[in-house]
């Protein structure tokens, strides 16, 4: 599914392939590739731009300003040029990192996402770990129990996590764990009275608590994050562990694993060493691809759990009709997508020698 | 799968001429197919559970009027808002004191309306782009390739978001945005069905005909794509109503006060400590829906694969 895959580029004529090296060529088709798929992304998020419920010029002047108002910032939004002469002053201004200004905060939209991208990034690394951890090992065990009841549960349990509307998931998640039970911290980042006391370096809490030594405001943090994030990491967690099954049936099927087997090694080491290392480069991939729907399904997890991230900010611009806001958040996250495809590639043409040898 | 038809007992009647290893007609052959998959299929309790459950969606959908008076719907009881479940709401009551029941049973409506309307858009949409690229190959199919990779490698959910944003919320809104996220998955299936069968004999048989591509597409290889579409569209619903239902809870979907299930989560958040129903049940009736899916695609293709082989 990864849209910068090597095999779609085309191939390049005969007398190419002798004179530049296969990793060069490589590299350009996947350069090329990703730079059209950016183009193709900013494309997109212009025409969002261009909202068509939204005047940008009202958006700004409000609807009671003057005739000549409303025509010079019509004039100063290039908004009389070609639609594609706007379009390369859209790209132009993106290439020098301005997205415009945000209506809602007044700041940058840049300036914005710089600082709510770090909370949405936590989030979803956390969620990420909890997907991963226990995601690979359930797989493992599913394919190995093939047919009988840890197989069922296992992929009974994934589909459930497919179907469950993620936002409905965490309000029934705050009534149990944290209304009913009290296991957990309730909405936000942190306690209100642990704003502001450690210094801001990566911008993720927990590490900068930790970073600073404040050992306190890091088990707030913890407490506060465990929730969503296990919520959300459920949704990787049934995408890893229904495909590292797949991925091992396929290994186990193989001849190695009986002539393995049949020289003594243990069962454990040719499941978890043997076939598992070799299904290693297909599963960061997936996992490149379930980060990037960790990031999707933040938006919805975040308004939940009113987490201060890229998708509240991208909620509460969407309301407020502030565009520029929408667009540049947008951007970001399709941008993310597109870079995590690119290092998945490079990491499956790096790790995997029969990709690296193909022509 | 074993032909029962060839164990000494034969079946007679209906069941045994679906069954018969050697039909007499194209129809019977075909139907005969037909019904050996759903043997398989119904062999599989969980693909018939998510079948149940999807049939019971549709049920209710239809009969909805007969089920619960549509003025309940809408029909707000100040005094009796925040009513916790009883025998005249089954359900419960939200906070203006509509009966939840009554807004489940006809939020079904709108979930199966935009079920409804975006595989009629996204189905079209993909094989229009999808065929062209498999069946005339070289730049044709780079081009078309190039977009739809360029679709695939946007996030859906953001994507729908964004779009519902500059069209204006609607549930109209929230079906094109959604439309324009999921097509790419359908043009390259399209795309891949097409390639496997370009070179195949009945092609040939047909351009030596003087058949025109349009009609090669149309007349041979739509139909051949159609299974696996299908399935694929069963799978996807899940997703689909999930993104639906994430628009309406983000308010970018169906606006008030229409019953819709997202919506309807995203208005219960207030009250959820103390009245937990009023969001919770909207959302089940999502999980569950979303389940049956999942859960009928699954079997569909496991009774595909093991046609194949």
């Amino acid at each position: 599914m990864s849209a910068v895959t090597t095999e779609t580029a085309v191939e390049a004529p005969e007398g190419w392939g002798r004179r530049i090296a296969g990793p060069i060529r490589k590299a350009i088709s996947l350069l090329s590739s990703v730079s059209l798929t950016f183009l193709g992304l900013t494309c997109v998020t212009f025409i969002i731009g261009r909202g068509i419920n939204i005047d940008p010029v009202i958006a700004i002047v409000g609807e009671k300003a003057s005739r000549s108002t409303y025509e010079r910032v019509f004039k100063e939004l290039n908004l009389d040029r070609p639609v594609w002469e706007q379009y390369l002053i859209y790209l132009n201004k993106l290439f020098h990192g301005e997205m415009g200004k945000s209506l809602m905060t007044a700041k940058p939209v840049f300036t914005d996402l710089l600082h709510v991208f770090p909370a949405t990034l936590e989030l979803a690394l956390v969620a990420l770990i909890v997907g991963v951890c226990l995601g690979i090992p359930l797989g493992v065990f599913a394919a190995t129990n093939r047919g009988r009841w840890p197989d069922q549960i296992v992929r009974f349990g994934a589909l459930l996590g497919y179907s469950m509307p993620v936002f409905w998931l965490g309000l029934v998640g705050l009534l149990i764990f944290y209304a009913k039970l009290g296991w957990v911290e309730g909405p936000g980042r942190i306690d209100v009275a642990f704003d502001d006391i450690v210094p801001s370096v990566t911008g993720m809490i927990t590490i900068d608590s930790l970073l600073a030594g404040e050992y306190e405001t890091f088990w707030n943090a913890i407490g506060h994050i465990t929730l969503p994030a296990s919520i959300l990491g459920y949704y990787s967690l049934a995408y890893v562990a229904r495909m590292t099954r797949s991925f091992m049936l396929s290994q186990l099927r193989q001849e190695y694993v009986l002539a393995t087997l049949a020289k003594g090694l243990s069962p454990f080491r040719v499941i978890w060493v043997h076939a598992l290392g070799n299904v290693w480069v297909q599963l960061i991939t997936v996992i490149a691809l379930t980060f990037g729907g960790l990031l999707e399904g933040a938006v919805l997890t975040e308004t939940v759990f009113a987490w201060p991230g890229l998708g509240l900010y991208l909620k509460n611009s969407l309301f407020a009709a502030d565009l520029n806001a929408v667009v540049g958040g947008t951007l970001l996250i399709g941008v993310v997508y597109i870079f995590l495809n690119m290092m998945s590639d490079v990491i499956y043409t790096l790790v995997d020698p029969r990709a690296r040898s193909r022509k | 799968m074993t032909t029962s038809s060839l164990q000494v007992g034969a079946p007679t009647g209906l069941r045994g001429w679906l069954l018969d290893p050697a039909p007499a007609s194209r129809r019977q052959a075909q139907l005969g197919g037909w019904y050996r998959a759903w043997l398989a299929f119904q062999r599989n309790p969980l693909a018939m559970t998510g079948l149940i459950i999807v049939v019971a969606l549709v049920l209710v959908a239809i009969f909805a009027p007969w089920i619960c008076d549509s003025d309940r719907v809408y029909h707000q009881v100040l005094e009796d808002r925040l009513q916790d479940m009883s025998w005249a709401h089954p359900f419960g009551t939200d906070e203006i004191g509509r009966d939840i029941y009554a807004r489940v049973v006809y939020g079904s409506r709108i979930t199966l309306t935009i079920i409804f309307l975006v595989s009629v858009i996204v189905v079209p949409v993909g094989l229009g782009i999808g065929l062209p690229a498999g069946y005339f190959g070289g730049w044709i199919d780079g081009v078309l390739m190039r977009i739809t990779d360029i679709f695939l490698a946007f996030p859906r959910l953001i994507l729908a978001l964004a779009f519902a944003a500059s069209l204006g919320p609607g549930i109209e809104n929230a079906v094109i945005a959604i439309s324009l996220t999921a097509w790419p998955p359908y043009a390259r299936l399209a795309r891949a069905e097409t390639l496997t069968r370009r070179h195949a004999e009945f092609i040939e048989a047909a351009q030596l005909q003087g058949a025109s591509s349009f009609r090669i597409l149309v007349t041979q290889i739509v139909p051949l794509c159609m299974p696996s579409v299908i399935i694929r569209l069963t799978l996807d619903m899940a997703g689909i109503i999930l993104t639906a239902a994430g628009l309406g809870f983000l308010g970018l979907g169906a606006q008030p006060p229409a019953a819709e299930w997202g919506a309807m989560v995203s208005t219960g958040r207030t009250v959820l400590l103390d009245q937990w129903w009023v969001a919770t049940i909207p959302g089940a009736a999502i999980f569950i829906v979303s389940l049956g899916f999942n859960l009928l695609g699954d079997g569909l293709r496991d009774v595909a694969d093991s046609r194949a082989g």
